[in-house]
């Protein structure tokens, strides 16, 4: 605690950094995965392509990686944007799989149906399919998040500096007080980065709130009046 | 006027799902396609919006081919129920049915202003605006299903086995709303089920079909009750077994009630205003069977 308060300045500019990191690769994985679930729903073929390569690319040590990864794009190995990269290699990896099982659950009769009062086949996968697909795509993201955010700190041996510094200069240095520091905040960001996505999902995902796994609808939402007034003039 | 000119269609594991039909539809009118599952009736709804095919043969809706008109357009402009309504589960009911005109680019607050007035006509209540479809009964989505397909006014109304997934009492409830809708509206109307009592409820004119989308026998119900064209027919409407035959039967307990009863003993309604010797009171000659 001692520690941790005498270097309230590191800390935090450890956190912003990771913080930084972390976000722009779940949001490039949401965004790359979508396509590639697409591709995946086409047929059996690019399904087995996308999702065993999606298998293949997680497989990859972040080591090798991080010194592959300056040859095939113009960085220089002790960059950042190798890791943001990397990141977003693994986040795709996990979310493609997502992507493609998201948007196969949506339901044959509703996709009918949409086409047949008059969907035009793109209106019909933005407003119908994704919407729909959002419970689904929300899990994979969630578990991408947690991922990210722990696999940032792997950075640091690449010059990185994220919250993994705390762990590798706590080893280095015996301050055990230090490690700790690093493993409760990266602790507490994941659980951050995760309210945060479930809030969104239920602000945009109205119509699902109440729904169980399966989507049907376990309690109907009723919103309660207080039953005592409370406060007044004091 | 909806026109189907030698429609075949094969699909691609050859079955013939219709083979060579030609009919006309009028306009204005309900016109009932039953049959049991396979027969092809579901087709040939699908083909009059494009939402299938014909392999060979033409579809005209008012002497204009459906081919030569674009897909998109031509479904928005065909209001179409489906069984178990068909609804997005992700828009609020107000938004479901206002989809195709807002799709067609009318303005979203006037769509929604009309999309409530539908509410109203089809018997549901404003207060389920708001609601997401499965926050609603089987009945009340089913409802929403037809005021759907009411928006934007189209002239023709397709209806795919609309009442099949819910229970008996709401769907009789459904049938006789629609029969009252149709009577205010007028449109044309085309709708396909396996259930020849929910046909004859709702029909001016049933089309019976047998596999293959051959057609059994064609006409008002009437026609057929009195002339079944042959013992498929018969068997179809249950008239071989009597199920048909009515017969009155004078009940000496209940104040001179005169039953009709059915070929299998069960009493279907009574004669209403027979035995009635009230002066001034309904003609028994003119009684009229009240269905139970």
């Amino acid at each position: 605690m001692r520690w941790a308060l005498g270097n309230l300045d590191l800390i935090l500019g450890l956190t912003l950094n990771h913080v930084r990191l972390s976000v722009i690769p779940i949001i490039a994985s949401l965004v790359l995965s979508i396509p590639l679930g697409w591709l995946a729903n086409r047929n059996k073929t690019l399904r087995a392509v996308v999702i065993t390569g999606g298998s293949l690319l997680f497989t990859i040590p972040s080591l090798p990686l991080f010194v592959i990864l300056p040859l095939i794009i113009p960085t220089r190995v002790l960059d950042e944007t190798n890791l943001i990269v990397a990141l977003s290699i693994y986040g795709v990896a996990i979310m493609a799989r997502s992507a493609a099982d998201a948007l196969a659950s949506v339901a044959a009769p509703t996709l009918d149906a949409s086409t047949a009062i008059g969907f035009s086949p793109a209106a019909r996968f933005f407003r119908v399919e994704l919407p729909l697909a959002g419970p689904v795509l929300l899990a994979g993201i969630r578990v991408v998040s947690v991922s990210t955010i722990a696999l940032v700190s792997v950075g640091v041996i690449i010059g990185s500096a994220n919250l993994g510094y705390l762990f590798q200069n706590g080893k280095q240095r015996g301050i055990l007080a230090e490690v700790v520091v690093g493993i409760l905040v990266s602790l507490l960001l994941a659980l951050l980065f995760d309210l945060i996505l479930v809030t969104l999902g239920r602000l945009l995902m109205p119509w699902n709130r109440g729904a169980g796994a399966d989507g049907r609808l376990r309690t109907r939402p009723r919103r309660r009046a207080p039953a005592v007034a409370v406060g007044g003039a004091s | 006027m909806i026109e189907f000119r030698s429609v075949t269609k094969r699909f691609p594991d050859e079955t013939v799902a219709v083979d060579d039909f030609s009919f006309t539809l009028p306009s204005h009118r309900t016109t009932v396609l039953v049959g049991s599952s396979g027969c092809g009736k579901t087709t040939l709804l699908r083909m009059i919006n494009r939402m299938v095919e014909p392999t060979s043969g033409q579809v005209l809706i008012d002497d204009v081919d459906v081919a030569s008109r674009d897909k998109v357009e031509l479904r928005r402009s065909i209001g179409y129920v489906l069984q178990a309504a068909g609804l997005l589960p992700h828009r609020k009911v107000v938004d479901n049915v206002a989809t195709a005109p807002v799709l067609k680019g009318v303005p979203k607050a006037q769509a929604r202003a009309e999309a409530l007035e539908l509410l109203d006509k089809v018997g549901l209540d404003r207060s389920l605006a708001d609601r997401y479809p499965r926050q609603l009964s089987g009945g009340q989505q089913q409802r929403v299903g037809v005021a759907r397909a009411l928006a934007g006014d189209p002239n023709i109304l397709l209806m795919d086995e609309p009442f099949g997934a819910v229970d008996p009492i709401v769907r009789a409830d459904l049938q006789l709303e629609l029969n009252r809708l149709q009577r205010e509206l007028g449109k044309t109307i085309v709708f396909v089920t396996h259930d020849i009592d929910e046909a004859f409820t709702l029909a001016d004119q049933v089309i019976i079909f047998k596999k293959g989308g051959i057609i059994a026998q064609a006409g008002t119900p009437a026609q057929i009750l009195a002339e079944p064209a042959d013992d498929f027919v018969a068997t179809f409407i249950g008239a071989d077994k009597g199920k048909r035959d009515l017969h009155l039967q004078q009940r000496t307990g209940d104040q001179g009630l005169t039953l009709v009863v059915d070929g299998d003993g069960r009493p279907v309604g009574i004669l209403d205003g027979a035995g009635s010797p009230a002066p001034g009171g309904p003609d028994p000659a003119r009684g009229q069977v009240t269905r139970a």
